[in-house]
C-alpha cells in the first residue's frame, strides 16, 4: 500500500502544497516542449515533401550550430556567421538531393531512413573535422539573444522565468507560425503540398520534384539552425545535443508524421510529461528517468493509437 | 580452374538443399576455419586482442541483428541495449553460481537477452518501419538507464563497473586478468563457429523461411498460415539471444571489464552498419560487415600517418576518428546506392565470376 500511496497520492498533495513549483516545472515543460517540437517540425517538413523519414534532422541541427559558432570563432561577425551557416544549410540541401536522394529515388522507404543514417555519421565526422570535437559556447551576446531572470511572485512563492526561455518559446511560435503561412499562402509551399499528397500528380502538373526536395531540405535546415540556436544557448554546442534529438522520434509518434500541429502538441506533451515525471515521480526509482521516459509514453501511445494524434492515415497493421 | 561445379551432381534432396553444394566451397571453408584455429597459434597477441577477437565477437552480434533486421525486416535501435541484458546477466549468474563452469552461463546468459528481446518485440506485432524504431530506442535507453541504476546488477560493487573474475576451463584459465589472448580468441571463435552454424541451419529450414515470408509480404505470408505474433517474437528473441552472448563475450572475453557506457546507443548504430555494409539478410556478410567496420579504422590509423608524414603533415588519434566516421557514413550511402545487397552481393558476383573463369560465355 506503501508504493500505492507513494506513487497515486503523494505526488499530487505536493502538487497542490507547492503551486509554485509545479508551475516552474511546467514552465520547464514547456520550453524544452516547444524546442522539441522544432526539431520535430524539421523532420515533418522532410517527411511530408519526400516520405523520407530524416534520421540525419538531429545532427543538422548540431551542424548547423557549430558551423554558426566556429564561424565566429574564427573572427567573422555573428550576423555575418549567421548568414554563412544559412548558406552552408542550403549547400547541404543541394548536395543532399544530388548524392543521397536522387539516386535512391523509387527505393523501399527503410532503405532512404537507413541512407540518412550515412548522413549523420559524415556530418558527424565532417564537423568534428572541421570545427574540433570539443563542446562550444552558443554565442548568446553576439547575436542579441537576451539573458538574465525574472523573478515573479506567484501562488505563495517565487517562480523564476529566464529571458532566454521565453525568447526560445516566442522564436519558436514566430518560427511555426511562419512556416503554417509558407505552407498555405505561398506558390512554393502549395507546392510542397502537393507534392506530399502525391507525387505522380505533382509531377504531372510540372513541378519539379528535384527543386521541391532541395527546398524542403533547406526549410528543415533552417529549422534545424534556429534549434540549434535554442538549444546551443541553453545546453552548450556539442554533439551530445543529437541525443537530444532523438527526443524528437517519440513526438513525431505522438503527434503523428505528417501534422505540423501534431509535432507542436507532441512537443508540449512530451516536454512537459518529462519533466512532471523528472520531477514528482523521479525520486522514487532513483531519479534519471527523463532519459526515457519520453521513449516509453510514446510506446505505451503506439499500442493504442499508432497514426498518432493528427497522423493523416491509420498505418497497416498486422 | 580448379573452382568448377561440372561433374558435381545433386542425386538426392539433401544433397540438394546443402548450404554449401559445391565441394570446393565446402573445401574452403573447412581451410578458413583451420586457419582462424592456426592464427591463435601463428598470431601475435595484439593481432589476437586488439583484432580478431573484437572482430569475431562483433560478427556475432551482427549476425544477431541480421536476424531481425535482415531476415525478418524488422529495424532494431536497441541491439546495444540487449547485448548489455547478456553481459549483466553473465555476470550475475557467474558470481551467484561460481561452481558451474562459465562456458554454461555465457550461453544461458543469452536466454535472458532473448526474454527481454521477446518483451521489447511485442509492439512489432502492431507497427513496424520507423514506428518500430522508436519502440526499440525505448528498449535502448530504459535498458540502459537500468544499468546505472539498478547496483543489484553490478552486486553492489562500488565502481558500478563489470569486471571479469577468474575462471577456468580445463585448468586453464579462460576468463580475468590471468587469461593469455590466445586462450581467450579460442573460446570466443568455437562459441562463434558454433552458432553461426546455429544460426545457418536456423535460417536455411522452416524457421528461417517464415522469417523471409513474414519480411517480403507481410500479408501473404500470414494467408499462407504463418503466425505473425510467433514469427516476430521468435526473431526478436533468437537475434536478442545473438545479441546477448556476444554482449557476454564483448565485456568478458575482450575487455575484461566494462562499465555500462558501452552499450550505448552508438554500438547500436555500429553494429546495424555493420549489417547494413555486410548486406541484409545474409550470414557471411554479417562477418564482411563487421571485418570492414571494425578493421577499417585500425588500418587507416596505420596507413594514414605513413601517407601523410612525407608531406609533413601529422594526422593525430582524433583525426582518424573523425575521418572513421566520415568513411562509415560514406560507405553507408554508397552501398545503399551501388549495392544495397552489400559486401555478401559482391561476394557472390565474385564466386559466379570464378565460376566462369575463364570463359564466361
Amino acid at each position: 500500500m506503501d508504493i500505492l500511496y507513494k506513487v497515486f497520492i503523494e505526488p499530487f498533495v505536493f502538487m497542490g502544497e507547492a503551486p509554485d513549483l509545479l508551475i516552474q516545472t511546467l514552465w520547464e515543460g514547456l520550453v524544452s516542449g516547444v524546442l522539441y517540437a522544432l526539431i520535430a517540425l524539421g523532420f515533418v517538413l522532410i517527411f511530408k515533401a519526400s516520405g523520407v523519414f530524416n534520421f540525419a534532422q538531429g545532427i543538422m541541427v548540431v551542424f548547423s550550430a557549430l558551423t554558426l559558432v566556429g564561424l565566429y570563432e574564427k573572427g567573422v561577425p555573428a550576423f555575418l556567421a549567421l548568414i554563412l551557416a544559412v548558406l552552408v544549410m542550403l549547400v547541404l540541401a543541394i548536395v543532399v538531393e544530388r548524392v543521397v536522394l536522387r539516386p535512391l529515388v523509387n527505393q523501399p522507404d527503410i532503405i532512404l531512413f537507413m541512407a540518412t543514417f550515412g548522413l549523420t555519421y559524415f556530418l558527424i565526422g565532417f564537423g568534428e573535422l572541421i570545427f574540433g570535437g570539443n563542446p562550444k559556447e552558443m554565442i548568446t551576446d553576439a547575436l542579441f539573444l537576451p539573458q538574465g531572470t525574472t523573478e515573479l511572485d506567484m501562488l505563495g512563492g517565487m517562480v523564476r522565468f529566464q529571458h532566454l526561455d521565453i525568447a526560445a518559446a516566442v522564436i519558436a511560435s514566430i518560427m511555426i507560425a511562419l512556416l503554417a503561412v509558407f505552407f498555405s499562402k505561398t506558390r512554393v509551399g502549395r507546392a510542397l503540398r502537393a507534392v506530399a499528397d502525391s507525387h505522380k500528380a505533382a509531377l504531372s502538373v510540372g513541378i519539379s520534384l528535384n527543386q521541391i526536395w532541395v527546398i524542403v531540405w533547406f526549410a528543415a535546415g533552417i529549422v534545424a539552425l534556429v534549434a540549434g540556436i535554442m538549444w546551443g544557448a541553453r545546453s552548450g554546442v556539442s554533439f551530445s545535443l543529437q541525443v537530444i534529438a532523438l527526443k524528437a522520434l517519440p513526438v513525431l509518434i505522438l503527434g503523428g508524421f505528417t501534422s505540423i500541429p501534431g509535432a507542436i502538441i507532441g512537443g508540449l506533451i512530451i516536454g512537459i510529461g518529462e519533466k512532471l515525471g523528472e520531477f514528482y515521480w523521479g525520486p522514487l526509482v532513483g531519479g534519471g528517468v527523463e532519459t526515457w521516459l519520453a521513449y516509453v509514453i510514446a510506446l505505451l501511445f503506439l499500442l493504442y493509437r499508432p497514426q498518432g494524434l493528427f497522423g493523416e492515415k491509420i498505418i497497416e497493421r498486422i | 580452374m580448379l573452382y568448377r561445379e561440372a561433374g558435381q551432381f545433386k542425386t538426392n534432396y539433401v544433397a540438394d538443399s546443402a548450404i554449401f553444394p559445391l565441394r570446393e566451397d565446402r573445401i574452403g571453408i573447412g581451410l578458413i576455419i583451420l586457419a582462424a584455429y592456426a592464427l591463435a597459434f601463428l598470431g601475435n597477441s595484439f593481432l589476437l586482442q586488439a583484432v580478431m577477437i573484437p572482430f569475431l565477437v562483433f560478427s556475432l552480434a551482427s549476425i544477431g541483428l541480421n536476424i531481425l533486421t535482415g531476415y525478418t525486416g524488422l529495424l532494431s535501435l536497441g541491439t546495444g541495449a540487449f547485448m548489455g541484458v547478456g553481459a549483466y546477466a553473465c555476470y550475475k549468474l557467474m558470481t551467484a553460481f561460481p561452481g558451474v563452469n562459465v562456458i554454461v552461463w555465457i550461453f544461458v546468459s543469452g536466454f535472458f537477452s532473448a526474454g527481454i528481446g521477446a518483451l521489447f518485440g511485442l509492439p512489432s506485432l502492431r507497427i513496424k518501419g520507423f514506428y518500430l524504431a522508436v519502440a526499440t530506442l525505448a528498449a535502448q535507453f530504459f535498458l540502459q538507464w537500468c544499468f546505472i541504476r539498478i547496483p543489484w546488477l553490478v552486486n553492489y560493487n562500488v565502481s558500478g563497473a563489470l569486471d571479469a573474475p577468474l575462471r577456468t576451463l580445463f585448468g586453464v584459465p579462460i576468463m580475468g586478468p590471468n587469461a593469455t589472448p590466445q586462450v581467450r580468441y579460442l573460446v570466443v571463435l568455437t562459441i562463434v563457429i558454433l552458432l553461426t552454424w546455429l544460426a545457418s541451419n536456423l535460417v536455411h529450414g522452416r524457421i528461417g523461411r517464415m522469417w523471409i515470408a513474414i519480411r517480403d509480404m507481410d500479408l501473404a505470408a500470414e494467408l499462407m498460415g504463418i503466425r505473425p505474433l510467433q514469427t516476430k517474437l521468435l526473431a526478436f528473441a533468437v537475434s536478442s539471444y545473438y545479441c546477448g552472448v556476444a554482449g557476454a563475450l564483448l565485456v568478458f572475453l575482450w575487455y575484461g571489464g566494462a562499465e555500462y557506457d558501452v552499450f550505448n546507443i552508438n554500438q547500436s548504430f555500429f553494429i546495424l552498419f555493420m549489417v547494413i555494409i555486410g548486406g541484409l539478410g545474409s550470414l557471411i556478410g554479417s562477418f564482411f560487415g563487421a571485418a570492414l567496420i571494425f578493421i577499417l579504422p585500425i588500418v587507416l590509423g596505420i596507413v594514414l600517418p605513413a601517407v601523410m608524414s612525407p608531406f609533413g603533415i601529422t594526422v593525430g588519434s582524433d583525426v582518424i576518428e573523425h575521418l572513421r566516421f566520415m568513411i562509415v557514413g560514406a560507405l553507408i550511402i554508397f552501398f545503399l546506392i551501388v549495392e544495397p545487397h552489400g559486401l555478401a552481393r559482391l561476394w557472390q558476383i565474385g564466386k559466379q565470376k570464378l565460376l566462369a573463369w575463364p570463359f564466361p560465355y
